[in-house]
This record gives structure tokens, C-alpha cells and sequence, in this order.
């Protein structure tokens, strides 16, 4: 179980104690059954860092910032990252499924029920509420993740540029990325700032994982 | 014409996966336009409440893409939808995850996750946005939101809770 830890390398991982797959497996399937509301980030850690020990904490802010760097759900990618590592292509199989599969039966069969009575004033009643709250949780998951991250002025610049061309000239996401990504990625490469990089507002804090999905 | 509308569905879920930076809020505006807008296969009022049943599911909210398949084109519909929405992101992040190893110290590496930080929090901004525009319709919701907010920003509650009660005081309010 411990063998890894003795290492002290987290990119090594043919170092690590061999995980079971059907183990593997069940973890995420665990997590993908309880984790309500959103939030998957905040349990993979739990389970996969304090839990099982399968990782250790730098290794898997060093996962979340790959699975957020790159498109899809975060959740999933997540998954995807820490299966391979710990248990290569087999294991970023099994994650992904385990983490998706008791979430789909839930929604399926909730939108099989919802099909059947959408007509149903109650129903509507209680998802209006539902999609209401959805929208404090959002914009709360989001400040928290731009407090957390925003530390330059440009930071705030490349949000508002993205959210005003989304939202308010309506783009399409896809001229969007190809436009406002490359600009700044570029804003921070470096090479543009041969001066020496100006300095943040504030400290970039590692990103913790309170309500962060 | 089932033919053709799964192949819609096929191409458009692809398309949505590939540009889902920033996790699946990024993609909900992209959506909204292409399903309500282009297609006019969903109204708003279907589209608010199918993302409100990935809500109340475990595991990751988006889900409910399944359900925008199963509406759409039955049970081949939600299996051509899960596919194209999850295939593409799973393998991309697969390869990438990879091939990042050997960019480890890489002024590009670092360029591209802290340049596309602030992107991904910008499009999280425009598809909170997007669910607040057709959600919030009136007093009670609007009330409903900012009292989520807060009590979320501020407190570590667990949100499930939350958004039952949201759903639980718009019954209570609208039935009487």
C-alpha cells in the first residue's frame, strides 16, 4: 500500500502499489452514486487523497489543472487522469464509467418520469425552483474559482472579453476560443514580457477545493 | 428524417465536447442557441427544466444531456448524445494527459493553463448567464438565486440541499 509513498516522486508512477481495477471501479462509482449538487472535484480529492492514498495532494492539483485545461467536464476528465495514472488505460476506462454510470441511470429515469408528466404543474413548479437555485450555485462556483485564480489585471480583462463576446454580442463559442484562447495564452507566454512579467495584484492561490466542481 | 436528426444530434454533441473549456457551463450558451435557437427543437422552458433534472442527479450535472437525446430522438437519441459528448473529451484528455508529461517546465505548458484559466471563467460567467436569463422570471426565483448565492459563497453547505429547497418553495409558492 505504502511502497509509493516512499519514492517522494509523483510523476513516477510505475512506483506506485499496484490499485486493483475492480477497486478502482468501485471508488468512482461510489462517487459518482453520492455526489449531489455537484461539487465531483471536492470528493474525488476526498476519496482519492484522503481515502484510498492513491495520490498524493500535488499530484492531483497538478491532475485538476490538466482536466480543466483541457474541454469536457472537469468531473470526468478528472477521472480520466487519475484512472490512468493510477492504473493506465484500463483504469481511465473504469473511472469514467464508474463516475458516469449511477448518474446516468438517475437522470435517465428522471427524464423518463419528467417526459411523462411534463404537463404536470407541479413539475414545472419545482424545476423553476430548482434551475433558480442552479443559478446561485453557478455564479457562486464561479466567483469562488475567479477569486481563487484572477490574480492579474489581465486575467479580469480576458474574463469580461470572453463573457461580453458570449453573452452580450452573442459569438459563437467556437470564434470565441480561437480568438480570445491563442491572445491569451500569448498574454502569458514569457516571451511577451521580456521586461520581466509584471507583477500580480495579489498572490494565485493553488486551487482549493470548497464547492468547486 | 430519425436518421437525419440523429446525425444532427451526433455532430452537434461532437462539437459542443470539443469546445467545452472550462467544464460543461462553458457550452450551455452554445447550446441554448443551437438547440432552442438554430433547430428550435427544445423551448426554453424544456430546455431550463431538462437542466434542472441534471440538477437533482449525482455525479456530473451535465448528464442531463442525455435527457435533451432521449427527448429528441427516444432511447437511440440519448446513446448518439451520451457518445458524442463524452467519446471526443475522454480520449483528448487521455492523449493530452500523456503527452503533458514531457512539456513539464514548458513556458508553453504554463502559457496555456494560466492563460486559459481566466477564458474558462469567463465562459463558466456567460453559462450561469444563459440559465439565469430563461430561469429567473420572476420575484421568488430571482430571490431563490441570490439567496443561494450568498448562503453558498459564504458558508460551506451542501448545494443538493439547497436546490431542493429552491425547487420546494416555487411548488409551495405557485401552488397556492
Amino acid at each position: 500500500m505504502s511502497e509509493a509513498a516512499g519514492t517522494g516522486v509523483a510523476q513516477a508512477a510505475p512506483a506506485r502499489a499496484q490499485v486493483g481495477l475492480f477497486s478502482l471501479f468501485k471508488i468512482f462509482l461510489t462517487i459518482g452514486a453520492i455526489s449531489f449538487g455537484g461539487g465531483v472535484v471536492a470528493y474525488l480529492r476526498e476519496y482519492i487523497v484522503s481515502g484510498q492514498r492513491w495520490m498524493d495532494d500535488d499530484e492531483f492539483l497538478d491532475s485538476l489543472e490538466i482536466g480543466q485545461t483541457l474541454p469536457g467536464l472537469i468531473a470526468v476528465n478528472l477521472s480520466v487522469i487519475i484512472g490512468d495514472r493510477i492504473r493506465g488505460a484500463a483504469g481511465a476506462f473504469a473511472a469514467a464509467v464508474g463516475i458516469l454510470l449511477p448518474g446516468t441511470v438517475v437522470v435517465m429515469t428522471a427524464g423518463i418520469l419528467y417526459m411523462g408528466n411534463r404537463q404536470n404543474p407541479a413539475v414545472n413548479h419545482f424545476l423553476g425552483g430548482v434551475a433558480a437555485a442552479a443559478v446561485g450555485l453557478l455564479t457562486a462556483v464561479a466567483l469562488q474559482l475567479g477569486h481563487k485564480q484572477l490574480v492579474h489585471l489581465r486575467d479580469f480583462l480576458i474574463v469580461m472579453a470572453t463573457f461580453i463576446a458570449i453573452s452580450l454580442l452573442h459569438q459563437s463559442l467556437i470564434m470565441v476560443i480561437l480568438v480570445v484562447g491563442p491572445i491569451a495564452v500569448l498574454l502569458y507566454h514569457p516571451q511577451t514580457h521580456k521586461g520581466g512579467a509584471p507583477r500580480p495584484m495579489r498572490t494565485r492561490e493553488p486551487i482549493r477545493l470548497a464547492g468547486h466542481r | 428524417m430519425q436518421a437525419t436528426k440523429l446525425l444532427n444530434l451526433l455532430w452537434v454533441f461532437a462539437l459542443l465536447s470539443l469546445v467545452a473549456v472550462g467544464g460543461g457551463t462553458a457550452v450551455l450558451p452554445e447550446m441554448r442557441r443551437i438547440l432552442v435557437g438554430h433547430f428550435h427543437w427544445l423551448s426554453d422552458k424544456q430546455f431550463r427544466e431538462i437542466y434542472s433534472i441534471g440538477q437533482i442527479a449525482p455525479g456530473p450535472n451535465m448528464l442531463m444531456v442525455l435527457v435533451i437525446g432521449y427527448r429528441l430522438a427516444g432511447a437511440l437519441g440519448a446513446v448518439v448524445v451520451g457518445l458524442a459528448f463524452f467519446i471526443p473529451d475522454c480520449f483528448i484528455t487521455f492523449s493530452v494527459n500523456r503527452l503533458w508529461k514531457h512539456f513539464e517546465g514548458s513556458p508553453w505548458r504554463t502559457a496555456i493553463q494560466r492563460g486559459m484559466a481566466p477564458v474558462a471563467i469567463g465562459l463558466m460567467l456567460s453559462g450561469t448567464y444563459t440559465v439565469a436569463k430563461i430561469s429567473i422570471v420572476d420575484f421568488a426565483t430571482g430571490a431563490i438565486a441570490v439567496a443561494v448565492f450568498g448562503i453558498l459563497y459564504f458558508r460551506h453547505v451542501n448545494p443538493a440541499i439547497l436546490i431542493l429547497i429552491g425547487g420546494a418553495i416555487t411548488y409551495l409558492v405557485r401552488a397556492w
